[in-house]
């Protein structure tokens, strides 16, 4: 005998009831016996904890940009650092580059990214792409850059090839190198960016639902490549949104690259930088300090100009939706989409093969396009000092990565318990959250790793793996959280749901469920985060006070020799890790579902 | 406070007059103290780490001073000599004025006036090294470093004097090569874009400025007493003149420059650039061997003398492990330790060692050195141009940076 | 403490503790402060209660109440009471109610078999006992020897009817039913609607359908519930 109940009489019961419901409620979402405001803690507290360390570094180059560093003879607030780096003669062109670099670099790695998903999205170019992913992520940033030098410079590959033709045998005085518009600098960035975002964009993808919207745009007469844009894209972007603007960061604060291919008179703001910060005349390093806040600043801007450029993206593709526009015959243009992220992986790849060739090189100049003669020395000798180096960056590297994934699924998983694992919710990190756990990708390492630096000096920590194993952590931690994030959210929650039902506990249900299906995300995360750390210079030479070498410190220490062989040879061991990650990731849940396979009957 | 401090004044001077009295056996004393603190101990020696001859050299000095003191000496790599000097400033910037990270830095010029200027340094110990009665004292860069006297407060390792190189196979003889700066200039004028160097603050793009400076100066000797802002202008007047007439027939008409000396080797390999020069005598006959230059190359020196100065070993102010420090720094400067260090299988640096101070052994064994094709012989190196007071390079590294930087 | 508060309902007629079945007693759901629902229903074992409505009308939001998996967001009153037992303040994994989606949601890393043995209760010992309570549900629905396919490699009948073994398995005192049969061919969809149903009346579980198909409502033969109007209204 059903009946209905009047509002009134819910009102009258409803009191008390209800705040025993939201009660329960708050415990049961949170992690076993952790009330709601737990998991927040949860959240808040690990976000805290990796961006703890960037502020205080902060903090450590606040206090010199404006004068105080009683060590250097700083001890009252001034503006004179400020005043110092204005009246630094090219500083506008260096802030412009720097500017232009974040920006360019990142529109054109995403456009082409974009086309090339669209044009290939689920034929032979998109799996081609897919095995090709892992060497091409691994390749260090300063190797790809030193690869696309070797191919587009006066004496490089193309010249050569050009010299045997016309018969020169000097290379053209031509400013390709070094432009000053810091053109070769961008095509750098962009070569070794776009991998990364492809990276992330096939992982968002079977979230965009794109077999589906593809179909649906296909009977509204689309084309492909103006379908998957106007249909799929959008959806990719969203969840690439992160990523993007931390390679807008990076490109904006890079210094590597920058000083193998960027413009040096003026260099754009972040190579500067690390110039004053090392220079023997101390008193600089206030004037590097304001610099660095200067940087802050600029980081800011491409961000926010990016964020403005994006408005303007959306509307434009409203324009051309509402258009009426179909572009059914696109051949032409999925062949010329093929271009920009074909020529970035072949610049990469053949910078790889290059340096390979050069780690085996006797005597090699202009114009001969292989080398004349080959011998190991080089090899026989970085074998004999190998170890040490190789076995800290393998532990460093793991150490940390790990830390960072379990830290980053506890963090996801409480955000995720903290909404009481409800259907159909858009989760995200709550802003404050994701400000600060993205903080170390958009505050440029020189900024705050020497503020950093004397804190722990001050602590009277002594380096040990552990303590740098815990430093590479604040800078694993977001790759790890970016690449994680969107995959973990979007797991569709009605199969913990299922398993709640069958009589699954949280803990169960994560390691049941929840991480075997997200075993590929998880893996690609870790990738990611071991590639990060294994790339650490800056930090790892700092705050290991030099006692613990990796490969990286030592590659970067002979890279400063110039010897093209040693490079080539250090840039090979440092993609050695990375690139066994990466390889592991994408065919490591293969082989998993193999075993599975296995036990199909005959 | 006046009071006390003249008293701790005369104390001071009482202890030194006490020790000189009977010195020699109390050096000797001392040393066998110094020996017995540093034995076991670690000694973490900051240096340059590009060049794997010099790394392997370090290599061979631990191997040996841990068999014959007992110490543990690890090279820490730097790319550059910087991260050291900020990681001293890091260390007194959090108070850790002992058991510092660092025991031996490998430095010179600017990195070294910056750590005696914010008194990052121990106090002089090269003096008292057994081995300083070999020291070629007679130069004046081992006690003058940049116009700056070193207090003994850093080492002597090794010398350092600008030469030029050419490959002979693209651009002919050394014999015709340019004898001074303006004959180099009138070179590149008929060699359009096949000379350069590194934009300042490189530490070999700012020799160069300086021997350009050095060469074209009215007086030199003002450049040995720190800048004078009033006559600044006048006095590198010849010097900007020089640099403007090279810049429009520079490499790359002067748009771009070689980020460092590697980099103008490699430019000379690829016979993009005709001249080089370096800080080392030897660097193109090891260059050679690796494989790095051809075997065409051959140096060459202005007859009136080129840049020259002397690189060092010092000990921060916070090291643990100073008299191990010490004792690596005195094995440095043995006759053994120089002459491998001057053999280009080596490395090929040349001795801060007198020839006249050492035993008959040792001096031919230095002799006998076969410093290779592309070396010149000690005795053809030419006259050594002393460096200008450290102010002046500051001064014009700004000034280059406004006209040529930006 | 809390529990007592909650069952002791202002009117004082609380649910006898003996009742069989799953009671919907005087549940209403809001949404910032917009009432979206209410109901009090009793199902009787074996019985259905159909919900049907418009999308957006809470009929997941009911669904959601009842299994365990409500937002925060809303604001729930009343009691959901199944066999005497109040479910209102349970964590989902002690409320023993089997969920059914539209889709089968087979655990995609786990082959059929070890999707059912992931739903087996721990209290059956012994991998040998284990695997034959598996093997005979599985033949239950249908499916005999299937044991160790890929569930990748199911027609969506084959699924479907794995989910509902999986579901079985786990012995739900009431089964919650999320339009399962949407995403099924229209035959397939009759014959897997039959065994759900035939399931239901033949163990004795109350369930609640959740549909806006009409011959579902049909099939499941009792009770209709209309909501979207902010009340429910029996028909």
């Amino acid at each position: 005998m059903p009946h209905s109940v009047s509002p009134k009489a819910l009102k009258l019961f409803g009191v008390r009831s209800s705040t025993a419901l939201r009660e329960h409620q708050n415990k049961s979402a949170g992690f076993p016996g952790l009330p709601r405001h737990g998991a927040a803690l949860v959240v808040y507290g690990i976000a805290a904890l990796f961006a703890v360390p960037v502020g205080i570094g902060l903090i450590g180059v606040l206090l010199p940009a404006f004068g105080y560093m009683p060590a250097l003879g700083g001890r009252a607030l001034s503006l004179e650092p400020v005043r110092a780096l204005l009246a630094e003669p090219g500083l506008v062109t260096s802030v412009l580059l720097s500017l232009a670099s974040g920006l360019i670099t990142t529109a054109v790695a995403v456009v082409g990214v974009a086309l090339f998903l669209a044009a290939f999205y689920d034929t032979a170019g998109h799996r081609l792409a897919q095995r090709a992913l892992a060497p091409l992520l691994a390749v260090p940033h300063a190797a790809a850059a030193f690869g696309l030098a070797f191919l587009i410079a006066p004496s490089g590959l193309i010249f050569r090839v050009l010299a045997r033709i016309f018969g020169f045998d000097r290379p053209p005085d031509l400013l390709i190198i070094g432009d000053p518009w810091g053109l070769a600098m961008m095509a750098g960035l962009v070569a070794k960016e776009m991998p990364f975002l492809i990276l992330v964009a096939f992982a968002a993808l079977p979230q965009a639902d794109p077999t589906r919207r593809m179909r649906l745009s296909a009977s509204l007469g689309h084309g492909r490549i103006l379908g998957f844009l106007l249909a799929v894209w959008p959806g990719v972007y969203r969840q690439i949104r992160l990523p993007v603007l931390a390679v807008a960061a990076y490109a904006s604060g890079v210094v590597d690259v920058a000083l193998i291919l960027g413009p040096s008179t003026p260099a754009p703001l972040a190579v500067r930088l690390v110039t004053w910060m090392n220079d023997p005349d101390l008193s600089l390093h206030f004037m590097a300090s304001a610099g660095a806040v200067l940087q802050l600043l600029v980081t800011g801007l491409v961000l926010v100009l990016w964020l403005c450029g994006e408005r303007l993206a959306a509307r434009l593709r409203h324009r051309i939706g509402i258009g009426g526009r179909r572009l059914a015959e696109d051949h032409w243009l999925r062949l010329l989409s093929a271009v920009p992220v074909a020529l970035a992986g072949g610049a990469v790849a053949f910078g790889l093969v290059w340096l390979s060739l050069w780690s085996i090189a006797g005597f090699w100049s202009f114009p001969d396009i292989f080398p004349p003669s080959f011998n190991f020395s080089t090899w026989s000798r970085v074998i004999t000092s190998l170890g040490g180096p190789m076995a800290t960056s393998f532990i460093v590297a793991i150490a940390s990565a790990t830390a960072a994934l379990g830290l980053v699924v506890v963090l996801l998983e409480a955000r995720r318990r903290q909404f009481g694992a409800a259907a159909g919710q858009k989760l995200r990190l709550p802003p404050l959250v994701a400000a600060l756990i993205y903080l170390p990708l958009i505050v440029p390492q020189i900024a705050f790793v020497s503020g950093l630096q004397v804190t722990i000096l001050a602590l009277r920590l002594e380096p040990s793996i552990l303590m740098l194993s815990g430093v590479h952590l604040i800078f694993v931690a977001p790759y790890v959280a970016l690449a994680l994030a969107d995959p973990w959210f979007a797991l569709d929650p009605r199969y913990e749901q299922i398993a709640a039902s069958l009589g699954h506990g949280p803990i169960r249900t994560l390691f049941r469920v929840r991480l075997p299906m997200l075993t590929r995300p998880v893996l690609t995360a870790l990738a990611i985060g071991i590639a990060t750390s294994v790339g650490q210079y800056l930090p790892t030479i700092l705050i290991g006070a030099g006692r613990l070498p990796t490969i990286t410190t030592e590659a970067v220490a002979l890279a400063s020799g110039g010897n093209r062989r040693v490079i080539g040879a250090y840039a090979l061991l440092q993609m050695l890790l990375p690139f066994l990650a990466f390889s592991l990731s994408g065919s490591l849940p293969r082989l998993l579902l193999r075993r599975r396979g296995a036990m199909k009957p005959r | 406070m006046v009071q006390l401090r003249i008293v701790a004044m005369v104390m001071a001077a009482s202890l030194l007059l006490g020790a000189r009295a009977n010195a020699d056996a109390i050096k000797a004393n001392d040393w066998q103290s110094t020996l017995a603190a540093a034995k076991g101990k670690t000694v973490y020696f900051d240096a340059w780490g590009g060049s794997e001859t010099i790394n392997d050299y370090i290599d061979w000095v631990s191997s040996e001073v841990k068999k014959r003191f007992q110490i543990t000496l690890k090279h820490v790599k730097l790319n550059d000599t910087a991260d050291a000097v900020s990681t001293v400033v890091a260390e007194k910037a959090a108070g850790k004025n002992d058991h510092g990270s660092i025991d031996l830095i490998w430095i010179n010029g600017e990195n070294f006036a910056a750590m005696q200027k914010q008194g990052l340094l121990s106090k002089g110990f090269a003096t008292t090294l057994p081995n300083w009665k070999y020291v070629d004292t007679a130069n004046p860069t081992i006690s003058v470093d940049f116009t700056l006297p070193t207090k003994g407060q850093e080492s002597p390792w090794g010398a350092a004097k600008l030469v030029f190189f050419a490959d002979t196979a693209r651009t002919g003889p050394v014999a015709d090569m340019p004898k001074s700066a303006d004959a180099l200039l009138a070179w590149t004028k008929q060699h359009p874009g096949q000379f350069s160097y590194p934009a300042p603050p490189d530490f070999i793009g700012s020799s160069f400025l300086k021997q350009v400076l050095l060469e074209t100066v009215a007086d030199p000797s003002v450049l040995q007493k720190p800048v004078d802002v009033a006559n600044f202008e006048t006095v590198t007047k010849p010097l900007w003149d020089w640099l403007d007439a090279v810049q429009p027939v520079l490499w790359r008409q002067g748009r771009d420059h070689p980020k460092s000396y590697p980099a103008m080797k490699q430019l000379l390999a690829d016979g993009e650039l005709g001249i080089i020069f370096a800080f080392n005598p030897a660097e193109a006959s090891s260059a050679i061997e690796a494989g790095e230059l051809p075997d065409t190359v051959r140096s060459f020196v202005f007859p009136n003398g080129t840049l020259g100065n002397t690189h060092f070993v010092a000990i921060p102010y916070n090291s643990s492990a100073k008299a191990a420090a010490k004792v690596v720094a005195n094995f440095l400067i043995s006759p053994e330790a120089q002459l491998r260090k001057e053999d280009p299988r080596y490395w090929g640096d040349p001795t801060i060692l007198a020839m006249d101070k050492l035993p008959a052994k040792d001096r031919e064994a230095f002799a006998k050195i076969d410093r290779g094709v592309a070396t010149l012989p000690p005795s053809k190196l030419g006259p050594v141009l002393p460096e200008p007071h450290p102010s002046w390079m500051t001064r014009i590294e700004t000034e280059w940076k406004h006209r040529y930087g930006s | 403490m809390i529990d007592q508060q909650a069952s002791s309902s202002p009117r004082g007629d609380a649910v006898p503790p003996s009742t069989d079945g799953l009671v919907l007693d005087r549940v209403a759901i809001r949404l910032a402060g917009r009432q979206l629902l209410a109901l009090d229903h009793r199902v009787a074992p074996g019985d259905t209660l159909t919900v049907m409505g418009p999308s957006g009308s809470g009929k997941s939001t009911l669904f959601a109440f009842v299994a365990g998996f409500l937002d925060p967001a809303f604001e729930a009153v009343g009691r959901v009471c199944l066999n005497g037992r109040d479910l209102t303040l349970l964590p989902p994994r002690c409320r023993r109610v089997g969920l059914l989606f539209q889709d089968a949601l087979l655990l995609p890393h786990m082959s059929v078999g070890d999707n059912l043995l992931f739903a087996l209760p721990a209290n059956v010992k012994g991998s040998r006992q284990r695997r034959a309570a598996a093997e005979a549900m599985l033949s239950d629905v249908g499916l005999a020897g299937h044991f160790s396919r890929d569930p990748a490699t199911l027609s969506g009948g084959q699924a479907a009817r794995v989910a509902l073994a999986r579901t079985l398995l786990a012995k739900p005192e009431a089964l919650l039913l999320d339009e399962p049969f949407a995403r099924l061919d229209q035959d397939l969809r009759a014959t897997i609607r039959d065994l759900v149903f035939q399931t239901i009346r033949a163990r004795k579980i109350p369930a609640v359908l959740v549909t806006h198909d009409p011959a579902d409502a049909q099939a499941a033969g009792s009770a209709l519930v209309e909501i979207g109007s902010g009340e429910g209204t029996t028909v």
